[in-house]
């Protein structure tokens, strides 16, 4: 039987296995995993059992198995597979129908069955995710209850401590307390004692006083006296009066006059005081009967009405008091009557502000709402004319900056070129002077060379004269020396004669040679010294400053021409300069400190000066 | 300001007349008269010993001057310098004198006289029976000891002799009224203190009560007279208003178990009492109710930036080490400050004082605010904490709040208001002298030959000169007249 029973299951096992794995396809809970592995283990298991279910029916045992199939259905209480036997001996039939229906009937089993199934699984699913959840929640709310748990613990322990030291601090505070009255009592005791202490001291003094005293007196050395002229009078003039028990009564109402003067006086005081205060009271009611009546008939008239015939009416009352009376009254009379209208006035007045305050902070919540969605548009529109202003204000400001640099460069330029011109024309004038007096001495040489020239053309006339007669002398006395020798001698001798003339002149020519050298160098140094003069300019702070005012000057001069947004920046750049140094010439100190540096570059240019020659 | 030269004085005895004409000091034994003004010698007189104490009589008249080592007094008058008036009492036991306020007569405190039924039998003679001041408590037998203090009243119109018995001695236990009607005398009988008021022109008891303090230290009348401010000894925070007919007003006390009032001033316009006390806080009393309307406290630091400090500086002296080296400067006690050139600065909120931490196991202890007063005008009072010894605080009345810090370099030793204007002059023991108002502050070197270092000062009634002391020397500082706007101008360059 057993092994029948387990011959069924295949198939269903095998349908099962279908929906478990078509199930585990789509799910994959953990009840699902698990019947998977089941199936799975059962798997080759159900192997086994196909092969041998195949052979379970076979040809042999047909009948058997279908006596067999027969047996177990009609013990499930299906009808059997065989037909009624006609005769006990007669073989039973099979019953095809029979069978077909009981198929069929299994069929339609199986199906109610694996849907039955499957809804338990569902379930069982459904069932295993919500004891999950449940589990889960369990556990998150045992951890929960653990940390409250905990938490009431940890309170609980420090509210113990907190009650410990509370008590603690109580105790303490009970000490010091105590202390304190310890102590006190110990101040009070000592100052008791102290006191009896003073006491009995004061007392002994005393006597140790008395017993002095009567040693000294006793002695009686001298007498109590007063040494006088003469009496004088005295400051009021009167004469002393005696003392009887008149006088003690007088002195008695003198004494209370006194006091009563000086409490008439204070009450006076205080009566004028209170007047006063009472004034402006009144005032103040007045002012604020003024103030609220007007506004009150506006808003709400049914309210006020009533407040406005308490007012009017206690206005009345006080109108008529104040007129005449008010100040002459006593204060208990009118003073409720006023305290009470101010105060309601007062009320009144309050609630009316705080009114105003809150529709204010209404209107400006409302307000403020409002502008936040205009202000988008509002804001940059305002902030493009702002900037379009900016502009316009920079433009400006720069134009001023320029003109007032301009005025300024020109001022100062003016200053410093007539000074270095001052400068040029001294420096000029002494090299004028040297040139002129060397000029003077070379017109000197000239002349004195001219005149030697001349001297000596005039002695070359002579001697060629002299030489012509000679040689018409010698030509006359070769022709007649064919006879005599003696005459070419003394020609000879006058020849050399005449050559130092000439290197007479060569020494002048010499020596006018160096002295123009001397000149021309003399001249080509100054020369130099100029250039370089004009070349260390530059390097001085206010060739610098002029350098940089051109400089400005020029860009402001494009400036004014065409304004490109590429050359404002250098422009700016100079602008920046000019403006460090506007601002230097504007501060009282800096200015000392641009004077200083003018000073410099003018001492400078006195060196150089100095160099020059 | 102009300064006179410099006049020979001796035990700080320098005092203005109170009608403002002249000008007495004492010189050892001599007491020199000058006019106030011109400072010519009017009058000098010659005493019988160094004088140890002088005062004017209420009407300028008279000037005595008091030897308690001799047990003498001598007055001396004015307009008949021929006069004098010797009081003789005995070969000790003299321990203070005054003038009463209408000028004619002298209240002598002794101690050690003779018996009072010997100055019984001597007054007998007089025309005017003594009859003392007739005391409800007094027993024969406490009448008749010789040893206790008494006042003796001198009359220069009569012969008559007046006693007062069971003084008090204490630092102010006599004062009289403004108009010199009434005194209020302290008096201790039996361990207890009693307060008499009698009437000046008779000397007649008024009223006589007991107080309810322990060691009754100090009392004073309110300006308008009607009001008696009575203190009690420093162990104990006490202040005991009476009436003039002798009831309590009210009592104040700020706290307990500490040490309490050190120095009391009424306002000009009776309209104040400040109490100055050892926790260092100043409390002003009103008198409508007799309550605290504030406190004023003295904290080393001031915080707030409405108060101004001003701070004098030290000026390094250009030729000090010259001056100092040799000869070697005969000052000791503060050469430098005195040599040395300051100025006021204006320093800013927060400043910090210099503060002295007091010997707390010694008596007296430099504590508290000892030194109070107000101003001509009650709009201001100037205090001083004694451990910031170097400060002086003015408070403005009208607000009642700090007004202005004053500190010095050196510990202030004296200080007193102008009586005709809101200014306040003040010297530390140094060659200068310091003057405040609301305008601004200035310090003046006092010049002349050494050093001269100023002691103590007090003002001419008309507060247009001011007598600078020091301890032999003493010289006038005249400030321009009101209408001179020299001392204005000094003040503001001193500001600045």
């Amino acid at each position: 039987m057993g092994d029948w029973m387990t011959v069924t299951e295949p198939g269903l096992c095998a349908e099962s296995n279908n929906i478990s794995q078509y199930t585990s396809e789509t799910k994959m809970s953990p009840s699902s995993l698990y019947l998977q592995q089941v199936l799975c283990s059962s798997i080759p298991l159900s192997k086994n059992v196909h092969s041998f279910f195949s052979a379970f029916c076979t040809e042999e045992n047909i009948e058997q198995s279908i006596s067999y199939l027969d047996q177990e259905l009609t013990t499930f209480g299906f009808p059997s597979l065989y037909e009624e036997p006609k005769s006990k001996e007669a073989k039973r039939e099979l019953n095809i129908v029979a069978v077909l229906n009981c198929m069929n009937e299994l069929l339609v089993l199986q199906r109610k069955n694996l849907l039955a199934q499957e809804n338990v699984e569902t379930q069982n699913l459904k069932l295993g995710s919500d004891m999950d959840h449940l589990q889960s929640c369990y556990a998150k709310l045992k951890e929960q209850l653990e940390t409250s748990r905990r938490e009431i613990i940890g309170l609980q322990e420090r509210d113990r401590q907190l009650q410990c030291k509370n008590r603690n601090l109580h105790q303490l505070l009970k000490n010091e307390k105590d202390e304190v009255q310890k102590l006190q009592n110990i101040i009070a005791s000592r100052a008791t004692q102290y006191n009896h202490d003073m006491k009995r001291k004061e007392r002994e003094y005393n006597k140790l006083k008395e017993r002095l005293h009567q040693l000294v007196m006793n002695k009686k050395d001298k007498k109590i006296a007063m040494d006088v002229l003469n009496y004088v009078g005295r400051a009021d003039g009167k004469r002393g009066s005696w003392r009887t028990g008149k006088t003690e009564a007088r002195n008695e109402d003198e004494m209370y006059k006194i006091l009563l003067n000086d409490y008439e006086y204070r009450q006076k005081q205080i009566l004028m005081e209170n007047a006063e205060l009472k004034k402006v009271l009144q005032q103040m009611k007045k002012e604020m009967i003024s103030l609220l009546s007007p506004q009150k008939k506006k808003p709400r008239e049914r309210e006020d009405e009533s407040t406005g015939t308490v007012i009017s009416d206690v206005e009345e009352d006080a109108g008529e008091l104040s007129r005449e009376s008010m100040w002459d009254l006593s204060c208990e009379t009118v003073r409720e009557q006023l305290t009470n209208s101010i105060r309601k006035q007062w009320r009144i007045l309050k609630s009316h502000v705080e009114k105003l305050d809150n529709q204010v902070s209404k209107v400006h919540l409302e307000g403020f709402n409002d502008e936040d969605v205009i202000s988008r548009q509002d804001h940059e529109q305002e902030t493009e004319k702002l900037e379009l202003e900016i502009q316009q204000c920079k433009e400006m400001i720069k134009t001023q900056q320029q003109l007032l640099q301009q005025q300024f460069a020109t001022a100062c330029d003016d200053d410093t070129t007539s000074l270095l011109r001052d400068c040029y024309l001294l420096e000029e004038k002494e090299r004028l002077k040297e040139e002129w007096s060397l000029f003077k001495e070379q017109k000197k040489n000239f002349e004195r060379e001219r005149r030697s020239f001349t001297e000596a053309a005039i002695r070359l006339g002579l001697e060629r004269k002299a030489f012509e007669e000679e040689r018409a002398s010698w030509l006359k006395q070769q022709f007649l020396n064919m006879t005599t020798f003696d005459h070419q001698n003394s020609e000879n001798v006058k020849l050399f004669s005449a050559f130092p003339g000439s290197s007479d002149q060569d020494n002048l020519t010499v020596h006018s040679r160096p002295r123009q050298k001397k000149l021309h160098s003399v001249s080509h140094g100054s020369a130099i010294c100029t250039s370089k003069m004009t070349k260390s300019l530059p390097a001085s702070p206010t060739s610098d400053f002029c350098q940089t005012r051109s400089y400005v000057s020029e860009h402001s001069s494009v400036n004014v021409l065409n304004i490109t947004p590429e050359e404002m920046k250098p422009n700016q750049v100079g602008r920046e300069c000019s403006n460090q140094t506007w601002s230097v010439a504007s501060r009282p100190r800096s200015q000392e400190g641009c004077y200083s540096g003018c000073s410099l570059t003018y001492t400078n240019s006195h060196v150089e000066k100095d160099d020059l020659p | 300001m102009n300064f006179s030269e410099v006049f020979k004085l001796s035990s700080l005895l320098c005092k203005f007349s109170p009608d403002g004409k002249y000008l007495a000091s004492c010189v050892q034994y001599r007491l020199v008269v000058r006019d106030a003004s011109t400072l010519q010698i009017l009058q000098l007189y010659t005493c019988l010993d160094q004088v140890q104490h002088m005062e004017w009589s209420a009407d300028s008249l008279f000037i005595l001057c008091a030897m308690y080592k001799r047990g003498l007094v001598q007055v001396w008058s004015l307009e008949q310098p021929e006069w004098h008036c010797k009081i003789d009492e005995g070969s000790a036991g003299l321990v203070a004198s005054c003038w009463s306020p209408d000028g004619r007569h002298i209240l002598n405190t002794t101690e050690f006289h003779a018996p009072s039924g010997v100055t019984n039998t001597t007054c007998s003679n007089r025309r005017q029976p003594c009859l003392g001041v007739h005391l409800p408590r007094c027993s024969s037998t406490e009448c008749l000891c010789g040893h206790k203090l008494r006042i003796t009243v001198w009359s220069l119109c009569t012969k008559s002799v007046s006693y007062i018995k069971y003084p008090k001695a204490c630092l102010q236990g006599i004062t009289f009224t403004r108009d010199g009607r009434y005194m209020a005398l302290a008096e201790r009988r039996d361990c207890k203190d009693y307060v008499s008021i009698l009437v000046c022109s008779d000397w007649q008891l008024l009223r006589h009560f007991d107080t309810d303090t322990q060691d009754l230290a100090g009392l004073e009348w309110a300006p308008n007279g009607c009001v008696l401010a009575v203190w009690d000894t420093c162990l104990e925070y006490k202040m005991l208003l009476y009436s003039l007919d002798g009831r309590l007003l009210s009592v104040f006390c700020a706290y307990e178990w500490s040490l309490g009032i050190k120095s009391v001033a009424w306002s000009p316009s009776s309209q104040f009492l400040a109490i100055g006390s050892y926790d260092g806080k100043v409390r002003l009393l009103n008198h409508v109710t007799w309550k605290m309307i504030t406190e004023f406290g003295h904290p080393a630091a001031v915080n707030n930036p409405k108060t101004v400090v001003y701070k004098e500086a030290k000026k390094s002296p250009p030729l000090a080490l010259g001056h100092l080296s040799f000869p070697p400067s005969r000052a000791g006690a503060c050469p430098l400050t005195a040599t040395a050139e300051s100025r006021y600065e204006v320093a800013s909120v927060p400043v910090s004082l210099q503060t002295l931490k007091p010997a707390a196991d010694r008596a007296n202890p430099r504590m508290g605010v000892g030194m109070l007063a107000f101003s001509a005008d009650s709009y201001f009072l100037a205090t001083r904490n004694d451990n910031v010894p170097n400060a002086i605080w003015v408070w403005d009345i009208q607000k009642l709040r700090l007004f202005v810090v004053l500190e010095q370099l050196s510990p202030v030793r004296s200080f007193q208001w102008d009586p005709q204007q809101p200014r306040l002059a003040l010297c530390t023991g140094g060659g200068k002298v310091y003057l405040w108002s609301p305008a601004g502050c200035v310090s003046v070197q006092v010049p002349g030959e050494g050093d001269f270092l100023v002691l103590s000062l007090c003002w001419h009634p008309s507060g247009d000169s001011l007598a600078l002391l020091s301890k032999d020397h003493f010289c006038l500082c005249f400030l321009e007249t009101k209408e001179g706007t020299g001392a204005a101008a000094g003040l503001r360059d001193g500001h600045v």
